[in-house]
């Protein structure tokens, strides 16, 4: 019995890996075409509604761009080739706005990601309360961002009745104007209290999933922690670091949010970025020619910016695929 | 001597009969508790901050002791909370269901052995994430215009749904990655059982999945301004397009806009807590496959 049962587990094992096996040969040799679209059939809705969405949109912008076309000038609609982009390269307040949107980006995802670093770790070794702790640290980045600006705009950066100057007013600072004199800084203060947590929860992830052994071996064998760090936990965690930057950078190349609702990129454009500028000269200046060109520089930007962080991602991914 | 040894290699862990002491009162539990506080604090300021009179709420020094009222809440109400909070949870939840129909589908796909093809596709996908939304703006505002959509939520749920398609495909993907690759593959070739075998086997597999991807959906559906300040005005208008209306009228007014700020971001508030874990597994599945 037990020998028909264990030919009978065979056979069906080989069943598969003989499945398994067609399959891969039909890989190599490039698959059936039926099979092909078969395979690719449950991706179509989900394809085609992309494109339709944001292809087409984009193609729009691409057009309105090389129009002269204000709103508030009905009929003064005409074909101006590449004029607006002239302007916009000529326009030394979006040169100093995308100037603002690198800074915000960089320094935000830099001082956010070191945070999230710093935090996990200590996150990572067990203490009392630790699962409230984390409850808290989660909320920053669940909270609705124009509430959450809101909030700082008022109750806390406030230069009368804000937190902040009353505790610097008890070690004898006078009243700072934050949101006034450093409009950028407190913006991007802002959103790095927003998505610390984020780059955190990544973190966290990667340090809960590294194998213990090594570090108790490296332990054993005499190695300092800030040695085990360098060698062991951090190249484990520089791809979860790495994703939390791209992902970090992709939510933040669009930051509105803070800006609209703290500094409404003022004073002048000092604080502004290229979206809530491009927002600026599209429904507040009625300017849809500008806009559009301002907006195809910005993906052009973004676009070279991408292929090279979408590579990252890529290579991230196979070259750890290949080395487990 | 066994003692020395037991001390060089002492960790918080280590000796069990000090283990209960030493993890209340490791110095870094103390720190991450003050980050943690600290980190929370804004929020927890707003929430008091709602429960105060005017009087109390913009003073210098702040009021950290005063008598409790309800009065910003039921002014918030009586301005007519309601139907934005109505059109939020429609946005939300039938952007999420639509993201989940073309989602779920595509990340099977592509998390099958890939075709040609597919690697392309999921390329597309990341990279119209990477594209800002504010370069669509225009061209979205006279669509939608045209479509006479202007100020109509399904405007949104379209839009939210091609918002939070690519990172839930992306996310879902790498769950139905998790699955066994026979069972995949025996799905896939299985024909007219594909079905049957996707529902019965596959899907309560990777439900963990799919409900964390649903979960980071909602939050960033929910939290959306952008497309909602610029695409609707009265009757389609989500809570933070409220909000930001509630400051236009209010102004200096921090209790009540505290009260109003609460209740916009309460509800993302509580589904993330109560779904923590499948919120951190949904993140860090992200980056370990």
């Amino acid at each position: 019995m037990t020998l028909t049962a264990e030919t009978e587990s065979d056979a069906s094992q080989s069943a598969v890996a003989e499945r398994v096996r067609k399959i891969r040969e039909a890989q190599d040799t490039g698959v059936s075409r039926a099979e092909g679209w078969r395979r690719r059939g449950p991706l179509l809705p989900a394809l085609i509604f992309m494109i339709a969405v944001t292809q087409v949109p984009f193609l729009f912008t691409l057009y309105y761009s090389t129009l002269s076309w204000n709103l508030v000038r009905p009929g003064s609609r005409q074909f101006v080739g590449i004029n607006n982009y002239v302007a916009v390269v000529q326009d030394r307040q979006f040169w100093s706005v995308a100037g603002n949107t690198v800074i915000l980006i960089v320094g935000v995802v830099l001082i956010s990601a070191l945070l999230g670093l710093g935090i996990a770790l200590l996150l990572d070794r067990a203490f009392l309360g630790r699962g409230v702790v984390r409850t808290l640290l989660i909320t920053p980045f669940l909270i609705t961002p124009v509430a959450g600006a809101l909030i700082w705009k008022t109750t806390i950066l406030d230069p009368n009745n804000g937190i902040l100057n009353w505790v610097l007013s008890l070690v004898g600072i006078g009243p700072v104007d934050w949101i006034g004199q450093f409009p950028l800084v407190m913006v991007m203060v802002e959103l790095i209290w927003q998505w610390t947590p984020f780059m955190m929860l990544l973190i966290l992830a990667g340090l809960t999933s590294m194998p213990r052994d090594q570090l108790e071996a490296g332990r054993v064998d005499g190695a300092t922690a800030i040695q085990l760090f360098r060698e062991l936990t951090l190249p484990h965690l520089r791809r979860f670091i790495e994703l939390g930057v791209v992902l970090g950078a992709i939510y933040l190349v669009n930051t509105f949010d803070a800006i609209f609702m703290m500094t409404q990129g003022g004073p002048g454009v000092a604080s502004a970025n290229l979206p809530f500028y491009i927002y600026q000269r599209a429904f507040l200046g009625f300017d849809m020619g500008q806009a559009a060109a301002m907006g195809v520089v910005v993906v052009i930007f973004t676009m070279i910016i991408a292929s090279f962080a979408l590579r990252l991602i890529f290579k991230s991914f196979s070259g750890k695929e290949e080395a487990a | 001597m066994t003692t020395t040894a037991e001390r060089a290699t002492a960790t918080d862990e280590a000796a069990p009969v000090h283990k209960k002491k030493s993890k209340k009162f490791s110095p870094w539990g103390i720190v991450a508790w003050l980050v943690g506080l600290g980190f929370f604090f804004p929020v927890f300021w707003m929430v008091l901050t709602s429960f105060k009179q005017e009087s109390d709420a913009a003073t210098n020094p702040p009021t950290l002791f005063f008598t409790p009222t309800l009065d910003q809440y039921s002014a918030v109400f009586d301005q007519g909370i309601g139907p934005a909070m109505l059109n939020s949870v429609f946005a939300t939840g039938m952007s999420t269901i639509l993201v989940l129909l073309l989602g779920v589908p595509a990340a099977f796909a592509l998390s099958l052995r890939p075709v040609r093809k597919t690697s392309d596709a999921l390329f597309f996908f990341m990279s119209t994430k990477m594209l800002p939304v504010v370069a669509a703006i225009l061209p979205l505002y006279v669509i939608v215009s045209n479509l006479g959509l202007l100020d109509n939520i399904w405007a949104l749920v379209v839009l939210y749904t091609s918002m939070n398609l690519p990172i839930a495909i992306w996310m879902m993907r790498s769950f139905f990655l998790e699955v066994p690759g026979e069972l995949l593959e025996a799905a896939s070739l299985d024909g007219a059982s594909l079905w049957r075998s996707v529902r019965e086997v596959i899907l309560p597999l990777v439900s963990p999945g799919i409900a964390a991807t649903a979960l980071i959906c909602v939050i960033f559906a929910w939290n959306e301004f952008f497309l909602a300040v610029n695409l609707t005005a009265v009757n389609a208008q989500t809570m933070p397009v409220y909000l930001v209306g509630f400051i236009a009228g209010e102004g200096q007014y921090w209790a009540v806009l505290s009260a109003a700020a609460t209740m916009a971001a309460l509800p993302v508030i509580l589904c993330g807590w109560f779904a923590q874990n499948k919120l951190v597994r949904g993140l860090s599945f992200g980056a370990i496959k």
